[in-house]
Order: C-alpha cells, then sequence, then structure tokens
C-alpha cells in the first residue's frame, strides 16, 4: 500500500465575470479519486466551493470537468493515476459558460435534446424485438448526458458553431431513434439541416472522452453521416432506396 | 436553432491548453509520415521508370496502361491516370479524416487544446470539404483497382509469361510483398466505413427476412474489420509504398527478386 502523501491540486475559481486558479494541498489516501480532493477542500478549506455532482459512481454524469486538460468526470478520475509531485490542475469544462467555480450552464444541451423527435412506433407496432436488431441501440443508451463528448468537440468548443451543430451527444440520440426497428419517424432531414452532422469533421475527440465508452463517431454519427449522403449526396443511393425499401 | 452560449474556450488562442502530456507527439508524427509518404508517392509518380520488371508490377503503375497506346495523347507518367483513385479513396477515408484535420489543418490539433480559428468553421458542409460524402464512390473505384492488384499479386506466381502455367509456379521474396500488400489492402478496404452501411448499416431491421439476415452477417464481418481500420490504414499505405519501392529495386537491378520456391522443370 502507498505511503499517504500530500497532492498540490490548482483548482479554478470564479464566476461569469472572470476568476484563476488557486492552489490547495489535499491529503490522498488510498482509493481517493479528484471528487474527493475537491470534496476534502469544500468541507476544510474553502466550503463556498462550487462543484455539481451526485452519485460519485461515474453513472450519474454531474461532475464533468477538466483535469489537467482532460475532460473527465472527477469521481472516475483516480489520484494515484497522478505522480505525488505533480500539480493537479481543476477547470470546469470549457464549451460551456460558467456559472461558479467548477459549475457551468450546459441547458443548451437540453434545448437540443427538446429538439429530436423522440421514439415514434410504427402502426399497430408488433412488439417483440430481437437481439439483434436492438444491439447497436443499446450502445448509445448507455450515454449518462455528462456532455463531455459536447465539451471536447471542437466545433462547439472552438469554433462556438452552436447555432449550427448540435454536437455528438445528440447525433447518437438520433441514431439511437434511427436505428431503432420499430421506430417510424425519419429524422435525416434533422440531422442534415438543423442538426448539423456536416459540420462534425469526425476528429474523434468525443469517444476519446466517452467514461462509458460509447464509440460515438464509428457507430453512431458515421453511420448516420453515411444515411444523409443517401438521401442527400449520392443520386444512385437515393434512387434505389425509392424503388426497394417500404416509406419509413 | 437556440441561443448559442460561449464557453471560455472559444476565446482562447491555437494551442491553448491545460494538458501536460506530451500531446504534439501524435499529430506531429503523423503530419511527418504523411508529409514523406506524400513526396515519395509524387516523385515516383513523375519518375516513370523502374516500375517493372519480369512478372512485377509496381502498385503505383497498375493497372499496366499500354504506353505505347498512349504516346500520342498523354505523355506524361500513367500513374497520374491511376494513383487519383487510392490517393482520393484515402483522402475522403473517414480515419484518415480525423489524422489529417488534426495534423494539417489543426481543427483541432489534439483534443482539449485550442485549434485554429482563422475562418468560420463550416466542416464538411461546403467546397471543398463537401465531397467527402463521396467517399463511398471512391470506395467503388478503389475496389476495382484492388482487384487488379490481386491479380498482379497472383502473376508473381507464375514465371514472367507464364501465367497460369504451373510448370512455371514460383514464389519469390516479390510473391510475398504483393500478397502481404494485397491482403493488407483488403483488410482496410473492406473495413471501410462506407462499405460498413451499404452492407447492411443502413438496415434498421436485421432479423426481417433472409436478405436482412445475410446482411447482418456480412456487416459483422467489416465490423470486425472496421475496428481495427486505423491499423490496416496505416499498415497498407505502408505495404503499398514497400511494394512498389521493392519493384523500384528489382527493376533498377539494385536488388534481385530471390526466388523462394520453383516448381522444376521437366525438359523434353
Amino acid at each position: 500500500m502507498p505511503e499517504a502523501y500530500n497532492a498540490k491540486l490548482r483548482v479554478y475559481r470564479g464566476d461569469a465575470s472572470g476568476g484563476t486558479f488557486k492552489d490547495y494541498t489535499v491529503p490522498v489516501e488510498e482509493g481517493m479519486v479528484v471528487l474527493d480532493a475537491i470534496h476534502y477542500i469544500q468541507r476544510e478549506v474553502d466550503p463556498d466551493l462550487a462543484v455539481r455532482w451526485n452519485c460519485k459512481a461515474a453513472k450519474c454524469g454531474s461532475c464533468s470537468a477538466e483535469v489537467n486538460g482532460h475532460p473527465s468526470l472527477m469521481c472516475k478520475t483516480r489520484m494515484k493515476g497522478f505522480s505525488p509531485d505533480e500539480t493537479i490542475t481543476v477547470q470546469p469544462i470549457q464549451s460551456f459558460p460558467i456559472i461558479k467555480d467548477l459549475v457551468t450552464d450546459v441547458s443548451w444541451n437540453y434545448e437540443q435534446n427538446k429538439r429530436i423527435q423522440p421514439f415514434t412506433p410504427k402502426k399497430d407496432t408488433d412488439w417483440i424485438m430481437y437481439q439483434e436488431d436492438i444491439e447497436r441501440v443499446q450502445e448509445f443508451r448507455k450515454c449518462i448526458e455528462c456532455f463531455l463528448c459536447q465539451n471536447v468537440c471542437h466545433v462547439l468548443r472552438d469554433n462556438d458553431r452552436k447555432d449550427a451543430f448540435s454536437g455528438p451527444r445528440f447525433m447518437i440520440r438520433v441514431a439511437s431513434l434511427e436505428m431503432h426497428p420499430l421506430d417510424d419517424a425519419d429524422r435525416l432531414e434533422f440531422l442534415h439541416k438543423e442538426g448539423g452532422i456536416g459540420y462534425c469533421n469526425i476528429t474523434k475527440c468525443c469517444t476519446e472522452v466517452c467514461p462509458e465508452s460509447i464509440h460515438i463517431t464509428d457507430n453512431g454519427i458515421i453511420p448516420m453521416k453515411e444515411r444523409v449522403v443517401d438521401e442527400y449526396y449520392d443520386p444512385v443511393a437515393k434512387f434505389l432506396k425509392k424503388v426497394f425499401s417500404p416509406k419509413k | 436553432m437556440t441561443e448559442a452560449k460561449t464557453g471560455e474556450a472559444a476565446k482562447k488562442p491555437l494551442f491553448t491548453t491545460q494538458r501536460t502530456d506530451n500531446w504534439q507527439k501524435g499529430p506531429l508524427a503523423i503530419a511527418t509520415v504523411f508529409t514523406l509518404f506524400i513526396i515519395y508517392a509524387t516523385w515516383r509518380t513523375f519518375e516513370n521508370q523502374y516500375f517493372e520488371m519480369g512478372n512485377l508490377l509496381s502498385p503505383f503503375y497498375s493497372p499496366k496502361i499500354e504506353w505505347h497506346l498512349w504516346t500520342k495523347v498523354w505523355h506524361l507518367s500513367p500513374a497520374i491516370l491511376i494513383l487519383w483513385i487510392p490517393a482520393g479513396f484515402r483522402a475522403t477515408c473517414y480515419y484518415y479524416r480525423k489524422a489529417y484535420y488534426r495534423s494539417y489543418f489543426m481543427t483541432p490539433p489534439a483534443c482539449g487544446v485550442s485549434g485554429y480559428k482563422g475562418f468560420q468553421y463550416q466542416g464538411e458542409t461546403k467546397f471543398p470539404f463537401v465531397f467527402q460524402n463521396l467517399h463511398r464512390y471512391m470506395f467503388y473505384l478503389a475496389t476495382l483497382v484492388l482487384a487488379v492488384l490481386w491479380w498482379d499479386a497472383l502473376q508473381t506466381l507464375f514465371a514472367a509469361g507464364h501465367f497460369f502455367n504451373f510448370g512455371f509456379f514460383q514464389v519469390s521474396v516479390g510473391t510475398l510483398v504483393y500478397f502481404v500488400n494485397v491482403v493488407l489492402l483488403s483488410n482496410y478496404s473492406f473495413g471501410c466505413h462506407a462499405f460498413r452501411h451499404l452492407i447492411g448499416g443502413r438496415l434498421d431491421c436485421f432479423s426481417c427476412g433472409e436478405p436482412a439476415k445475410t446482411s447482418l452477417s456480412f456487416w459483422e464481418k467489416v465490423t470486425k474489420l472496421n475496428e481495427h481500420h486505423q491499423l490496416w490504414a496505416w499498415c497498407s499505405l505502408f505495404s503499398v509504398a514497400f511494394a512498389d519501392f521493392y519493384t523500384r529495386c528489382v527493376a533498377s537491378n539494385a536488388w534481385t527478386d530471390q526466388i523462394l520456391f520453383q516448381v522444376q522443370q521437366v525438359v523434353q
């Protein structure tokens, strides 16, 4: 068992008007995660340090932050992953406006969600589903809405194209509905126009940071891009679809 | 679209990050290797010699275009007529897009690192990147070229001028180089995301009828290849360059294509 030591943390303190990093020293014990260290600071040093958290089990998606610049869940980032002499920087996610300290306003994401047509079953649906039909969708249903993918996506983060692109989280939500064997709605026009799937350039950062290891690009966004190609860019595929496929 | 709410990252200059790891290593390595490959391929394209020797034909110059038929209308290297197909296939490939958008365009250079903001980002919605959507057409063309490369690899199994004459069956180092190359190219091509979509990914229901079930079994196999698409992309890039380099060395008499196994001829 490693000896206990004091870790050095630099935590962002501030609000919408500005802020700065503040240094803290935190005693590290076996099994600690970064969220424990933040709770120590809150409990022992600065009770007004704002942090959003809930389950501490990597399932609620609340404690998203950037630890040494890596978008991560604080509850899933172990202190033993850092060397004892390393300074650990903790800052709020950078794609959304800061409310206070480590808490950001992610309400824009909920607005995006409302724009997606929900599950729409076919008329007289036979509610039997087979595993091979639902397996692809189940991967997307693991999403815990931590919005780390939204945070790291450069379209939203660097280029601030929230006016044009809904972000990877909502691309896979659409994918989970479009690939559903019992769904009858067509969301390709939404994806192509309002959702802005063409803004994604497949740099895969969303996949790299996903704490649920969802293959967001390979299994979600790229298949949706290909369906958009069928509909809007490939005349042969569109023709064949019209001739051979029953209307969805 | 709902009101945009700007985060801190959008205000920060290029390369700003709190990352403490060596994030520059990946994009720099990729940019270096790509650049070297592009320089080598361009040089070989315009060199226009040392691409054929006996039963070896460089993949850069295959399918073989009969030079003497073209000289009156085409005075440049025949490789120019061929290489745009594999080049276009790789340029529009979903893996390579990730690699060069990061390494060359810095959109973004690495995850969590501020990217280039010198223009209003349009992604793949406007010219020229909107043409990335035609990747499947490049796949169709590249598959035809791949079929020819398989044919070329089969030719190396027989002494020059004796194709499919099993009395002249042989295995040379060139045979191994060509077969490794076409196997890697096939794993890369048939793990393509566009092919994965066309072979079954486009379906919502895999259990609805026999054709859909057949599609599922193909889709699962393509998915297995697709999971390692990046690996196949790199391995096949190196193998195709090496196959060309090997052919050049043999054709320029720098190396001899060593015969490893040969059926002994009975002279009548």
